[in-house]
């Protein structure tokens, strides 16, 4: 065994500390490289938004401040199950541990400091920075972003999402579409269950709950085409509750709304007066 | 324990693990309905359905509930249907239950049909007062919706057993569309029409043979 080589007591203590110490660094500042510069560039949701590119950055600093932790217990534990093996046939207790006061202050310290740090950062990004970073911040959303803002409305149903653009006639659609560059205010409801409206590459998340209004904001970087799913579990059909959302330029938007708004005239005229939820009314007759 | 003795005891229990999720994948698949193949018609396929507000058999008789008919009249309790692929199917509804509303009006406008409309009791239609809705058929999809007008609440001579016969109260809908690629499109109703179940969507409406179903084109 590597141990017996060593000198013992304190000095065999201090080599296994220096090995563990160069172990632990090399893994950790090869790891944290190829989390930021070879992952990181591929890791979701990407870069169609500026909530997206906001979560990326963060995935990828929570990912990189964890390779630390990672393979100091990795480390430590790898070393210690080979080097302070048992040999066969010796059978006895290792020395009793009585507390280590400085190992228990920095311990609890160092793991308080990243845990606070974390908590205020995550904070400052929400609130802060990444306005509320593409999750529904409910009614009264707490982190707005500047300037005017498209508003839709997110309708979900079992098993269908709807769209709603108020500032366009009301028009309700069964496609997203939204222009790039501009804030959009989604405002998400639902009118059975609860559904949650997941735009993967944009970024956004928000619970769709019946009688509530849940507000989230994406700002689109470039066009082209995003996902959409269900996210909560709704039923029979919960699977298939999924679209194809477009981020389109501003002309290309301006002429496709028009377009929307001719196409589903007929319906519009029925649809009840634009509200922030729709639930219970009209439950109609059913139920 | 002898450790033969733990190693039989795991892989009779993994053993029994498989085969009870087995039987059940198998009665699942076993429960989905069968398939109906529509009539043949020049240029594609006749598609005759009906709605009833209450199938009236077991195992659920006050379950609101679709039926169709196939190529020699006769009448089958399931949803799944098979058309052919890349040709126009022409869909006769006859609807024999009272209307309950759409929650969405959204559908109640017709879409992804032959001309975006439909025809009720002979008259073309682009959009239904939402009020009047009974049932949809939708194959999301496809793009299409189709809301299907309730008979009156006060109708005489209403229908509570299925199938139906045209002599009971009801309205009758038409209209065509295109089918595309071969696949399997699933459809459903839009309208919460399952009464005494919270909100009307439950039983009927989550289960295909009932409110949803497929559409196999091949
Ligand atoms: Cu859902
Ligand atoms: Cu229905």
């Amino acid at each position: 065994m590597a141990s017996e080589a060593l000198p013992s007591g304190a000095p065999a203590e201090r080599v296994h500390g220096r090995r563990l110490l160069v172990i632990w660094a090399a893994l950790t500042i090869i790891s944290v490289l190829l989390i930021v510069f070879v992952a990181g560039p591929h890791m979701p949701p990407g870069n169609f938004s500026k909530e997206a590119r906001d979560q990326r950055h963060i995935n990828i600093l929570l990912a990189a401040l964890a390779m630390p932790v990672l393979f100091g217990v990795w480390t430590c534990l790898l070393y210690i199950f080979s080097t302070f093996r048992q040999g066969e046939g010796e059978l006895q207790d290792g020395p009793p541990v009585r507390g280590h006061a400085r190992l228990q202050v920095v311990w609890v310290v160092a793991t308080a400091v990243i845990v606070l740090a974390l908590g205020a950062f995550g904070t400052e990004e929400l609130l802060g920075s990444a306005k509320g970073a593409g999750g529904g911040q409910g009614p009264d959303p707490l982190a707005v972003p500047a300037g005017q803002k498209v508003q839709v409305q997110v309708i979900g149903q079992q098993w269908a999402w709807t769209f709603r653009y108020p500032a366009y006639g009301g028009v309700e659609t069964s496609q997203l579409a939204l222009p790039e560059g501009q804030t959009t205010e989604l405002h998400v409801t639902s009118l059975d269950v609860s559904h949650s409206f997941w735009a993967i590459q944009l970024g956004v998340k928000a619970d769709a709950i019946p009688g509530s209004d849940n507000v989230a904001f994406v700002t689109p970087r470039h066009t082209g085409s995003f996902e959409i799913r269900c996210a909560e579990l709704c039923g029979l059909w919960h699977g298939h509750m999924h679209n194809t959302g477009v981020v389109m330029t501003a002309a290309g938007f301006a002429a496709w709304i028009r377009q929307q708004q001719a196409v589903n005239a007929p319906a519009t005229k029925t649809l009840p007066p634009y509200s922030t939820h729709y639930f219970p009314d009209p439950i109609r007759r059913a139920g | 324990m002898s450790v033969g003795a733990k190693a039989l005891a795991i892989a009779c229990a993994t053993a029994l693990a498989i085969v009870l999720v087995a039987i059940y994948i198998v009665d699942f698949l076993a429960a989905t309905p069968s398939t109906v193949k529509a009539a043949s018609a020049p240029g594609g396929a006749r598609l005759t359905l009906q709605t009833v507000a209450s199938y009236g058999h077991s195992p659920h008789p006050d379950w609101v509930s679709y039926l169709v008919q196939d190529g020699g009249g006769k009448w089958h309790h399931t949803t799944v249907f098979k058309v052919p692929a890349h040709s126009l199917v022409r869909v006769t509804i006859y609807q024999y239950d009272t209307a309950t509303g759409l929650r969405n009006p959204f559908w109640s406008q017709v879409r992804g049909t032959v001309g975006n409309s439909m025809t009720v009791d002979g008259k073309t239609m682009n959009a239904l007062d939402p009020d009047l809705a009974s049932h949809t058929f939708a194959i999301p999809d496809m793009g299409i919706t189709v809301p299907l007008k309730g008979v009156a609440d006060d109708a005489k001579n209403q229908c509570s057993v299925a199938p139906c016969p045209l002599s009971m109260a009801h309205t009758t809908i038409t209209f065509t569309f295109r089918t595309g690629k071969p696949g399997k499109y699933r459809w459903q109703c839009f309208v919460p029409c399952a009464a005494s179940f919270i909100f009307g969507n439950g039983g009927p409406m989550q289960s295909p043979g009932w409110m949803d179903g497929y559409l196999v084109v091949a």
